[in-house]
């Protein structure tokens, strides 16, 4: 009895703090605020169109080419980018390297609204969206379907990833006793939340096995999961590298001194295990090349564009974050993380879409329809991202880390 | 299997089925996958079998006396699951009918991960609308790109040849191949329509190519053609292999309960040797004390 009227107290209370909590702080006319509401708006019209009158009346997409942007950058590339949440969490959890301990709770956070956010965006690219539950419960199991794997894997790893968030949320909230329980689930979760994001990095490059005639030979290969598993590890940590600059400029004020002194020392370790993985990388994908015989189709456009992405954006942004690391530069870094970002961007977009159905005259571009929902659901993440962190114990070093 | 016999077998199926599976198991066993074989040198391009297709599933029937459709190659399309092509060849021009090739392996089949795409014991693959989800991954994998999308509706369907599905069932031929005035079309099981083939081959080497298209491409697919001419000349891809698709991510799902096995496995190992490491780590240094 007792026990359960303090439960409701607690309950009560929290609602009060939670509604406290939505109201907005601060300015209103940011320059962030004016640029993003705009987009969203625009995005949420475009939306009623696109369910109303069906996908055709606002995307570009065609019978050669059923994905386009949405998948091949949203959730494609998207995913990619959100590798840095598993490669962090296997450093700091299972492999117990404290140094990078201070940026796994905002890693974390971002791997999960990247997955709600961009894996979210899927919906909006399904023709019937309502039966988006057929693969989860029912008895339309398509067991033999690498889709199959890769949606079980999504919602699987938002719920590892939001435990693996949970306790900042709990200690957000002030429970404290649902904070110790979460807390100990984290190595579980971490260890099984790694799990599927290995099977769901590469899965979303077996998803393209299928594709064989369409792909340009250049880019199919038998090894395409393996070649997104080990990319996603570097999209992951120049991400956290480029996302981590800009969070450190944005939200100065919430990251106390101390953290700014050691994020440069993490910085040169996230670069240097980039360049690591870069160098895998692109060995990997040179003895595809060397193997499938290949020489001959580098003379054309199609050639070019495949030495840009693999010399250009895999290779001297490598060097760079290698040579960065041994001269102590942050500036060097800051551009080989955009670059090599770029060329994840490139890679996915090469594989679904760009070199899909390479030889069809008509190809596909994407309309600014598709690009500023894009924009939309990139801008609603940075909000969601933004109220989050001005609330919750994100940044600062918490006593019971 | 004749028309009877199969009659015989599915009245027997929906007469076993409500009693116990085991008689309707045994006898799908002997079942075969139906086909069809197109004879292109018939086909005389008066394209009945359009119409006829459309007609029997409420598409948009084509006005084959005006369209002058012969004067680009047309493809499949949501409004149209079956459309007729003419090439110009060095044996002068032949029509080729287009469809569904309904796979023995679909690649779409394989895709779908709501089985809304769905390869039938009687050998059509057919679309279930109220499984699909509507992700286009079927469109992405099948190697011939003919399922179709309805980009301008807003509760879209993906739409192809089902090789009549219904009518089959009922012990009908499929609309098409009822519909042909020539004999171009001809329906039955595959083990009988590679013996026709073969034999119109080795009775008229000078009229055949010495190939039967989809005995053995992407693993061998239901409708089956004989032409004229090199199967590239009248708009075939000739390079699709004789793997089926689904083969080509067999590997890595069969990966996949090793990883979900093996990796936390290995992470908990390296999690309680790190732990190690750090209490030696600790107890070195007291001793260094």
């Amino acid at each position: 009895m007792n026990n359960s009227q303090s439960i409701q107290s607690e309950i009560k209370r929290f609602l009060k703090f939670f509604f406290q909590e939505l109201k907005p702080q601060g300015k209103w006319l940011t320059p962030f605020n004016i640029i993003t509401i705009p987009i969203i708006i625009v995005g949420l019209i475009i939306l009623y169109f696109r369910f109303t009158e069906g996908l055709g009346s606002v995307t570009n997409l065609s019978q050669k080419y059923p994905w386009g942007f949405w998948i091949g950058f949203d959730v494609v590339t998207g995913v990619a980018f959100a590798g840095g949440a598993y490669i962090i969490t296997f450093v700091v959890y299972v492999m117990r390297v404290e140094k990078y301990h201070s940026i796994v709770r905002v890693t974390v956070l971002n791997g999960l609204l990247a997955y709600i956010f961009y894996a979210g965006a899927l919906v909006l690219d399904l023709g019937k969206p309502w039966n988006i539950i057929n693969p989860i419960i029912g008895n339309s199991f398509g067991y033999n379907s690498v889709l199959f794997l890769v949606s079980w894997h999504f919602l699987l790893y938002m719920i590892a990833e939001f435990i693996e968030f949970s306790p900042v949320i709990a200690e957000w909230a002030k429970f404290e006793k649902l904070r110790k329980i979460l807390n100990s689930l984290t190595l579980a979760t971490v260890i099984f939340g790694i799990t599927l994001s290995t099977l769901h990095q590469s899965g979303l490059g077996a998803l393209f096995l299928m594709a064989k005639p369409k792909i340009h030979p250049l880019w199919y290969t038998e090894f395409i999961p393996i070649l997104f598993l080990v990319s996603s590890i570097f999209a992951g940590l120049s991400m956290i590298i480029f996302e981590g600059t800009i969070s450190h400029k944005v939200f100065k004020k919430l990251i106390d001194p101390k953290h700014h002194h050691s994020f440069n020392e993490i910085i040169f370790g996230l670069a240097k295990g980039a360049a690591i993985s870069m160098f895998v990388y692109y060995f990997f994908k040179a003895l595809i090349f060397v193997h499938g015989k290949h020489w001959d189709l580098l003379n054309d456009f199609w050639g070019g564009w495949f030495l840009l992405e693999v010399i250009g954006l895999v290779l001297i942004p490598c060097f760079m974050f290698a040579y960065s690391v041994r001269n102590k530069s942050l500036g060097i870094i800051r551009v080989a993380s955009i670059l090599s970002l770029i060329g994840i961007i490139l890679n996915r977009l090469n594989i679904s879409v760009i070199t899909f159905n390479w030889n069809v005259v008509d190809k596909y571009i994407p309309s600014w329809q598709e690009i500023v929902v894009t924009l939309m659901v990139i801008s609603c993440e940075l909000w969601v991202f933004r109220w989050i962190v001005t609330r919750m114990p994100v940044f600062e070093k918490n006593k019971n880390y | 299997m004749d028309r009877r016999n199969f009659l015989k077998t599915a009245a027997a199926i929906s007469v076993a089925l409500p009693n116990g599976k085991t008689k309707a198991e045994n006898q799908n066993v002997e079942k075969e996958f139906y086909g069809v074989l197109v004879d292109t040198t018939r086909c005389i391009g008066c394209r009945s079998c359009e119409v006829a297709c459309s007609l029997e599933h409420n598409l948009f029937v084509p006005d084959i006396t005006k369209d002058n459709a012969f004067n680009s190659i047309r493809d499949t399309s949501e409004k149209q699951w079956t459309v007729v092509n003419c090439y110009d060849t060095a044996k002068g021009k032949v029509y080729v009918k287009k469809q569904c090739m309904h796979c023995w392996q679909p690649a779409c089949s394989a895709a779908c991960l709501t089985n809304a795409m769905f390869k039938t014991t009687d050998g059509p693959v057919i679309w279930r609308e109220n499984k699909c989800m509507g992700c286009r991954y079927c469109m992405v994998s099948c190697p011939f790109d003919i399922p179709k999308f309805e980009y301008h509706e807003w509760n879209p369907k993906i739409q192809k040849c089902k090789m009549c599905y219904e009518r089959i069932i009922d012990g009908k031929k499929p609309a098409c191949v009822d519909a042909c005035p020539m004999d171009a079309l001809m329906f039955g099981s595959k083990r009988e329509l590679l013996e026709i083939a073969r034999y119109r081959v080795y009775s008229h080497p000078e009229k055949y190519e010495p190939k039967i298209y989809g005995e053995y491409e992407v693993g061998g697919t239901g409708w089956l053609y004989l032409s004229p001419v090199p199967f590239d000349q009248i708009g075939f891809r000739t390079d699709l292999g004789n793997t089926p698709y689904p083969e080509y991510t067999r590997e890595f799902l069969y990966a996949v309960p090793l990883v979900l096995f093996g990796v936390p496995a290995l992470l908990l190992g390296l999690n309680m040797l790190t732990e190690r490491k750090n209490e030696i780590g600790k107890t070195e240094e007291l001793n260094h004390e």
